[in-house]
């Protein structure tokens, strides 16, 4: 049985759509957010690339994953920095403990 | 029948990535995730940014979480989730439901067609707005970096940039 390959990339971006949305549902770590992120985005990625490949756009396809990419490692950067300061100043980088700060 | 192997182990990789209770082991197999996603990018004919995604995703990515897990240290409030996992599991499977609705044939609207294009002469020439905005981007993210590192002594400061003396 010979299995498409674009029908593998779908079912893949699929399931890391899934994961990375499982993720940032169910962690409540800082640090686990943002990999659940990388993961949803990974599969976002993946996606515009196959859609382009669909389209005969190979070349758009990659411009577009270039900026998602930069824009996720940003976000990354910035989210990484929050959490050390949040830890320092917390002392946890549990999520339920900054939804109880007041002031 | 290759890229079934790379998929594979793309998902096995972001599973373990989320189901790791050690922060580090956590960070070590999203790099993994990301190496498989450059060579799954690569099979689809897109090699510079499996290039990309090799350097960025999977070294400079790796290399800050490893930073900030150095820094922080391994917090033991991993383990319970922060929902009902019956919840998550819902919501999970609306959103793939939401996704696989977008992509089955007939949804997805009609693009444009072009001629072949250079990623280069793509990026510098027709979207060379969104390459300026990706620069602004990128000094925006140092900018917020150096004050969220910067004089973090004060307390009940969070940017650190102002002192009142």
């Amino acid at each position: 049985m010979i299995i498409e390959p674009r029908l593998v990339i779908t079912m893949a971006v699929i399931c890391l759509v899934g994961i990375g949305v499982y993720g940032l549902l169910i962690t409540r770590n800082l640090i686990k957010v943002i990999v659940a992120l990388q993961i949803l985005v990974k599969g976002a990625i993946l996606a515009l690339v196959l859609a382009a490949e669909l389209q005969g756009q190979i070349q758009l396809g990659q411009s577009l994953a270039l900026t998602l990419i930069v824009a996720d490692t940003i976000v990354a950067v910035v989210g990484l920095a929050l959490g050390l300061q949040v830890r320092r100043r917390v002392g946890s980088l549990d999520l339920r403990d900054l939804s109880k700060l007041k002031g | 029948m290759l890229e079934v192997v790379v998929a594979g182990g793309m998902i096995f990789c972001a599973v373990l990535a989320i189901r790791s209770s050690h922060l580090l082991q956590s960070a070590i197999w999203l790099a993994g995730s990301s190496a498989f996603t450059a060579i799954l990018l690569y099979l689809m004919g897109a090699p510079q940014i499996a290039v990309i995604e090799l350097s960025v995703g999977a070294g400079l990515v790796t290399v800050l979480f490893v930073f900030a897990i150095n820094i922080t240290g391994e917090d033991a409030s991993t383990v319970l989730p922060s929902i009902p996992r019956g919840v998550a599991w819902v919501a999970v499977a609306l959103a793939i439901a939401a996704f696989t609705g977008m992509v089955l044939p007939g949804q997805r609207p009609a693009l444009v067609e072009t001629g072949p294009e250079v990623l280069t002469s793509l990026l510098w020439k027709d979207r060379a707005v969104d390459m300026v905005l990706q620069v602004a981007l990128i000094f925006a993210g140092v900018l917020g970096i150096l004050t969220l590192l910067g004089g973090n002594e004060d307390a009940g400061e969070i940017s650190g940039g102002a002192h009142d003396h």
